[in-house]
């Protein structure tokens, strides 16, 4: 239309085009990307995984599959969608992209490290692919011994690797995070000016740091049992199976808050600038990330109250984890009392963050049912356990992840998708996630093992209505897919702060430049002040004949 | 109620499992509370609060410690209440009173068996009198398995290695449904059984095996009822997976061993399998069945025979 368009901006995306410009990258932003594409394809595939057994669990008896494959699908869908997508899905995604423009800083601070993470966790992840394609896994996620260091048939060796290799990268992304957040934050932007997402990050990679050697350790154990019959967990060998389940867990509870305290960070993002309020009780907020970190640690066995575990180290994992609700439910106080007198639009994000106050709350919730020890004999490694489980894992940290990707997504892409698809998408995800895993509670209190292929004909009824919810939540995956891949080609240019949004990473262009920021970044206002009239600045200009 | 009530728990059948669902119902009167007070919240804020203007400016607001401390100190009052009600229960469940009935249980791959006092004893069944407490002590032959019992609101892991145990009183006659909890392999979701709950006097007579007609059984019938009470029918049923060979034909055939060498399968064959199940594996199958020396007879093993001997002549 216009023959004079200005020239074409440079930014972070067009710098370069060589396929070897991305392999090689140093810039966090470039990283971020690869992440993303890395981990969806993970999610595809743990997806799919689940679709396969939801459409088996639709009959009692066996119809399209053999027990084996059953067991190979939960397991795949297990350890493809905790350690190679939930686990990295925010930190490394949306942390990389977001910590250096967050704090105004040109980089993380050591980029070599961060392109050697993806590496190092992208060979981790096709290892446990290969895993997949060699004829599969049957241990399930939890790997429990004596079963997976000595009785079962399959590919547990590498698996396990995978597992501990792609924990290296992690422990790469926690270490770059800290010392990040410590030494390169711009000029005025003291600790209690930072955004609560940066805070979340703080917490997450101090137990990525502390937890992640523990579940390196804990599989080299299995292999060597598995590889050189040296008794560590097998009693038939002199081991002791339940050690097996202190050491994992150890991790795998804090693993728990790895995934969900970013998403905690995202919400916080989200709720702040749809209502256009500061974080309500933000300090609170802020080192109720470092109480759930620290007190994190002390839950394990309440995983194991039924395990033979001493009755007294139960009741003290009981309080513990009862303790470690308080700071959960502080956060989700704070985020309701900060909608109040506010300026709230249901925007796509918020529909997410929204969505994810609701079901946190649930997941929250039911998680008291599991660390009060007289319910937790009936519940454990019942349905139950499953649908609290998704509940804070797929209600609460896949919404957050699919929440921030969407408000960071005309900073990422520069393109807008579209509002009203946007909000199709995440309310047909709302309605299929809680056809598929309410009806879960229900088969699990009346009891219903976890991970049954065969099970009594008086569940079936529940059970098909998980799978039926299922089939919804999965086309409100692919309306998502659809739109985002639309606005990639088509989506409407992006201004630099289309949301009207507080925070370093809106005052660069979208998408933002190699370097981030042209002139030096200085904070002199806290957190979320949505009283700045800058926030409110029509950019509309920058984005007009391009 | 009551049958609207019964879609949502299980049977109430030992003395604790009404106890425990109090609880439950406690959890879930305050979860419900707190997950309709929030969502209400939101839902009013939302609505209140909605943006009329594209530049509309809310005023901040002050951050309120009496707040803050006041949903600090709601939570940590109730929960500490259920910890303590959650505590005292479980301590209940913890410890069997000193006159409980002991009943030996061993776990293996993808069978529960059962030993009473009377030296009875079961596979995948579990035959009690209603009204005398129950002390389950338990071991696993291979991996760790775990004993649930829903009606009852018992579950306790059954270990390699160690001694667990579980206890329970049952209260009312019926059938309940056993599962293995912990996931066990293969045939995990195969690994269950019922509980029995009897009269005190129907339990007797079963312990002494007054019941056993199995002199008014042809061999084939007293065959085919071991079958599937030993638990057989779990690795040999030609629509379970087929952990083990289907046995429709076996007799008189020859059968290829993962040595290259082969069988003829004829009684004496069959009876080795069944005793000595490591002497020869059959080409394509894990060496995985456990030995059923020592708990059959004899005359047992002819019965077993004889069943899979009538498979062949279908």
């Amino acid at each position: 239309m216009n023959d004079t368009s200005p020239p074409k901006r440079t930014h972070y995306l067009n710098a370069q085009h060589t396929v070897g410009s991305w392999l090689f990258t140093l810039d966090h932003k470039r990283i971020g990307l690869l992440y993303l594409a890395t981990i969806l394809l993970f999610f595809l595939l743990g997806g799919i995984a689940a679709m396969l057994f939801r459409v088996e669990l639709m009959t009692p008896d066996p119809t399209y599959m053999e027990s084996e494959t059953y067991n190979r699908l939960f397991t795949m869908h297990g350890i493809t969608m905790i350690f190679f997508f939930l686990i990295p899905s925010i930190p490394a995604v949306l942390g990389n992209f977001l910590l250096p423009l967050m704090l105004g800083t040109k980089d993380l601070a050591f980029p070599r490290l961060n392109l050697a993470s993806w590496y190092v966790f992208t060979f981790g992840g096709l290892l446990g692919l290969g895993s997949i394609i060699f004829g599969g896994v049957d241990t399930g996620w939890t790997f429990y011994t004596p079963y997976s260091s000595t009785y079962a048939n399959s590919n547990v060796i590498l698996a396990a690797l995978g597992i501990f290799i792609a924990g290296f990268g992690s422990i790469m992304t926690g270490i770059n995070f800290i010392v990040t957040i410590h030494k390169m934050r711009a000029p005025g932007l003291t600790w209690f000016r930072l955004p609560l997402f940066i805070w979340a990050h703080y917490a997450t990679s101090i137990i990525i740091v502390l937890g992640t050697p523990v579940i390196a350790i804990t599989i080299l154990l299995v292999a060597i049992e598995r590889l050189f019959q040296i008794g560590i967990f097998d009693p038939a060998l002199g081991g002791d199976p339940v050690l097996f389940q202190h050491l994992f867990w150890f991790y795998s509870h804090p693993a728990v808050y790895i995934m969900i305290l970013p998403g905690m960070g995202v919400i916080s993002e989200i709720i702040a600038c749809f209502s256009r309020k500061r974080i309500f009780g933000y300090k609170v907020v802020a080192l109720s990330s470092l109480a759930i970190a620290i007190l994190g640690f002390f839950v394990w066995g309440h995983h194991m109250f039924v395990s033979s575990q001493s009755m007294y180290a139960g009741m003290i994992f009981s309080i513990l984890s009862f303790l470690v609700a308080i700071p959960s439910a502080i956060k989700v106080f704070n985020w309701t009392a900060t909608l109040y007198g506010g300026a709230i639009k249901l925007d796509t994000p918020m529909l997410y963050a929204l969505g994810f106050i609701g079901l946190f709350t649930v997941g929250g919730l039911t998680g008291l049912f599991l660390a009060s020890m007289a319910i937790n004999v009936h519940v454990h490694d019942t349905y139950f356990v499953v649908a609290h489980f998704h509940y804070v894992m797929v209600g609460g940290m896949v919404m957050a992840f699919f929440g921030g990707l969407h408000f960071w997504w005309p900073k990422m892409t520069g393109r807008h998708f579209s509002e009203l698809f946007g909000r199709i998408g995440a309310v047909t995800i709302f309605i299929g996630f809680n056809l598929t895993f309410f009806p879960q509670f229900i088969v699990g209190y009346l009891g219903m093992p976890r991970r049954y292929h065969v099970y009594p004909e008086e569940f079936q009824f529940l059970q098909v209505m998980s799978t039926g919810g299922s089939a919804v939540l999965a086309l409100g995956y692919l309306v998502m897919a659809g739109y985002l891949l639309h606005s990639l080609v088509l989506g409407k240019k992006a201004s630099s702060n289309p949301w009207r949004a507080v925070g370093l990473e809106w005052t660069t262009p979208s998408p933002p430049p190699t370097e981030n920021f042209t002139t030096e970044p200085y904070v002199d206002y806290e957190a979320y002040d949505y009283t700045r009239e800058e926030v409110y600045r029509d950019d509309a200009d920058e984005v007009k004949g391009a | 109620m009551m049958n609207l009530l019964a879609s949502f728990i299980p049977a109430q059948a030992s003395h604790f499992a009404a106890d425990i669902d109090r609880l439950y119902f406690f959890l879930i009167g305050v979860s419900m509370f707190f997950t309709i007070l929030i969502g209400m919240l939101v839902i009013y804020f939302v609505i209140r609060f909605r943006r009329r203007s594209d530049d509309e400016r809310p005023a901040p607001t002050k951050d309120i410690v009496a707040l803050e401390i006041g949903w600090t100190i709601i939570p940590l009052v109730l929960v500490i209440i259920m910890f303590v009600w959650g505590a005292a229960l479980f301590y209940k469940q913890w410890r069997p009173p000193a006159d409980a009935m002991e009943i030996l249980v061993t776990g293996k791959k993808w069978m529960w068996k059962m030993q009473h006092p009377s030296g009875r004893s079961e596979i995948n069944d579990l035959t009690v009198p209603v009204g005398r407490p129950i002390r389950l002590t338990m071991t696993s032959e291979d991996v760790i398995h775990s004993f649930f019992v829903p009606a009852f609101r018992t579950k306790a892991d059954v270990v390699p290695g160690r001694y667990t145990s579980s206890w329970f009183l049952p209260t009312e006659k019926g059938s309940f449904h056993l599962f293995c909890a912990e996931y066990c392999g293969a045939e995990h979701s195969l690994m269950k059984g019922w509980v029995h709950v009897v009269s005190e006097e129907e339990y007797e007579a079963w312990a002494r095996g007054d019941d056993t007609d199995v002199a008014m059984l042809t061999p084939v019938e007293a065959g085919q009822r071991l079958f599937n009470e030993l638990g057989c029918v779990v690795c040999h049923n030609p629509a379970s997976g087929a952990m083990g060979p289907h046995l429709a034909g076996l007799f008189g055939s020859e059968v290829r061993l993962n040595t290259g060498r082969s069988v003829i399968a004829d009684e004496e064959y069959i009876r080795e399998s069944i005793l000595e199940p490591m002497a020869k594996i059959t080409e394509g199958y894990q060496p995985i069945m456990p030995t059923y020396k020592g708990q059959v007879s004899e005359t047992q093993v002819m019965h077993l025979i004889a069943y899979i001997r009538s498979l062949s002549e279908e």
